[in-house]
């Protein structure tokens, strides 16, 4: 779906590099997450695989159409649900064109999907943090793009609504093949759903594999420079790791 | 009283195709209202039967022409009636570039006069004169430099890809400003017998000396540009997103709004050199427009066209008949306009752009 092979990043007139050296695959129907401390470049490369910028050195591979999910709105406009989720159809309708019923009829079946059908002539103003987040879900599901970029899907969400968006994109990849790419700061988020991941260190230090092999209690204390240790829950039916940052020993721990 | 509650009014007004289809007939009865109140008052009042009786004649129903006096004839369909089409168009020209613009920017508190294309489009019409260069350069001059303001504007209010809200309206100051002086050191340059007076009535705006040709000036430059910016008002939906959220749905953001920017500021420049300077208009009408039926662009520009029709249509109707002499219309479009902008902007100050 994605391959990334010696990719790297900088601001032109610049000479440090945001990010340099980074090869990696995505597949299809995967669950891929970016982990990094912050400042490391995670939203930048965001970017560069949503096409908003072109990356400085390597080959980037990426697929035609994109359903991006930004962490919020940013429109001063009260728009209704609907209309928001309408406009995931702009590659479909084109610059002159209008929604038809065929538009309105995917955009309330994403609504429907994401069981948010009542929000459909709601502002999105009125709507809470979490609503909104399902929002452009939708949004990006209405698109039918083959793969969703999110920017930090439960950054301001409260557990019971990063809960849902982490369920609801699980589904989405388990049932429609939905390729996911996010971006996280909650290790425990992408241990939940992701099959892969990325650790953006420094420059030009990564890790990328599958999820148990990446995630580790030694890559995770390397990476945010302060130990962490690894939580095991057993549910009956199945079992969850929790990672846990020690936090006494914060201020004098060293990578 | 609560602006989300009044947004969801008017969205409710504007709900289903049947209800918009209510609110558009609303706008379209208004604005044959205001058409024809503006047709019979005046120094010499049409009764209303003959005014329907004129209006008939041009539908091909009943006597029109023959069954009325001379006079009332001549009144209403010579003199009135190309005044009020035109107010009728540069209203729903301006309003509809207004609506566009705060779609583009992203920003509810510009305008075509905020941004510089007025101001711009005045240096140009302003130049043709003083040259003695006729109609036609006084439109293409005042189509070339109201481009060239919007075209200054955004690139000093552009900031890492944005236009901050501060950044566009200090811009926009500049760059009237600028041309704002420009306009004066011509007026010094000018003859003050013959090309002074002239530049002087025709920044203040005026429907005066209306005739079929302004219609039809005005009227060619709605068509070719207004229906292209009624075309992409869905496209103005996206642009609204800001650009990254644009470009990541997959619309190339770049060259839709400058086609927009370039219809908008060919609008505005052929109502400038048809009518004046009126400003205010682009601005406050898409706000009454938004109240009634919501922010989406797809409804908010036509309902902005329509109401901008009316709107100018009455305040025209108001400049000729309040006083003796006709105020010049720039200056009532400014007195009414600017304290509604006043209230609107302490209203959205508190409760976010909603309405």
């Amino acid at each position: 779906m994605i391959a990334a092979r010696d990719i790297g990043f900088r601001y032109p007139r610049n000479d440090a590099w945001v990010f340099q050296g980074l090869s990696f695959e995505i597949e299809a129907g995967q669950i891929f997450g970016i982990l990094g401390p912050n400042g490391r470049g995670k939203t930048t490369l965001l970017k560069c695989l949503v096409g908003l910028i072109k990356t400085s050195t390597g080959t980037l591979h990426l697929p035609d159409a994109i359903g991006y999910v930004p962490q919020g709105f940013s429109t001063p406009f009260a728009y209704t649900a609907m209309d928001i989720v309408l406009m995931g159809r702009a590659r479909q309708i084109g610059t002159f064109g209008s929604p038809r019923a065929h538009d309105r009829a995917i955009a309330a079946a994403a609504l429907a999907d994401l069981g948010i059908e009542r929000f459909a002539n709601r502002l999105v103003t009125s709507l809470s943090g979490g609503e909104r987040q399902m929002v452009l879900i939708a949004r990006a599901l209405a698109s039918e793009a083959p793969i969703m970029i999110l920017d930090e899907p439960t950054a301001a969400l409260d557990f019971r609504n990063q809960s849902i968006v982490l369920h609801v994109l699980h589904r989405l990849s388990r049932e429609r093949g939905l390729t996911i790419v996010m971006t996280t700061h909650h290790p425990q988020h992408a241990l939940e759903i992701a099959d892969a991941a990325l650790l953006l260190q420094d420059g030009d230090r990564h890790a990328v594999g599958p999820i148990a092999q990446t995630l580790t209690e030694g890559h995770l204390s390397d990476l945010y420079g302060l130990p962490v240790r690894a939580a095991e829950f057993d549910h009956g039916d199945r079992r969850s790791t929790a990672m846990i940052p020690v936090l006494h020993s914060a201020r004098q721990a060293a990578p | 009283m609560d602006s989300t509650v009044q947004a969801e009014n008017g969205r409710a007004l504007g709900g289903t195709d049947l209800q918009g289809v209510g609110v558009t007939t609303g706008l379209v009865l208004l604005l044959l209202a205001a058409a024809g109140v503006a047709l019979s008052v005046g120094r010499y009042p049409v009764g209303f039967w003959d005014l329907l009786t004129i209006a008939g004649g041009w539908v091909g129903i009943g006597p029109g022409r023959a069954g009325v006096g001379e006079t009332d004839w001549r009144v209403v369909e010579l003199v009135r009636a190309p005044r009020v089409l035109v107010a009728a168009l540069c209203g729903a020209g301006l309003a509809l570039a207004g609506a566009t613009l705060q779609g583009i920017f992203r920003n509810p508190l510009v305008g075509p006069q905020m941004i510089g294309v007025s101001s711009g489009a005045a240096f140009g019409g302003a130049l043709a004169i003083l040259l003695v260069l006729g109609a036609a350069a006084l439109i293409g001059l005042a189509f070339v430099f109201g481009l060239l303001a919007v075209m200054i504007v955004y690139l000093v209010s552009r900031q890492d890809g944005r236009s901050p809200i501060l950044m566009l309206v200090l811009a926009g100051v500049v760059v009237s400003a600028l041309f704002g002086a420009l306009v004066s050191l011509l007026t010094y340059l000018a003859d003050p017998n013959d090309t002074l007076p002239a530049i002087v009535f025709w920044l203040m705006g005026s429907f005066a000396v209306a005739n079929f040709t302004k219609v039809a000036i005005v009227a060619g430059a709605l068509v070719l540009f207004g229906l292209p910016l009624l075309m992409m008002r869905f496209g103005i939906n996206l642009l609204s997103l800001g650009d990254e959220e644009a470009e990541a749905l997959g619309v190339p953001v770049e060259r839709t709004r400058w086609i927009a920017l370039i219809c908008v500021t060919a609008i505005t420049a052929s109502t400038v050199a048809i009518a004046g300077i009126v400003g205010w208009v682009g601005l406050v009408v898409p706000h009454l427009a938004r109240m009634i039926v919501g922010p989406d662009h797809r409804r908010l520009l036509p309902a902005s066209a329509l109401l901008g029709a009316s709107y100018m249509i009455a305040v025209d109707t108001v400049a000729r008949t309040l006083t003796p002499a006709e105020i010049p219309l720039g200056v009532l479009t400014a007195i009414i306009g600017a304290p509604i902008f006043g209230i609107l902007l302490r209203r959205t100050q508190r409760k976010g752009w909603e309405a």
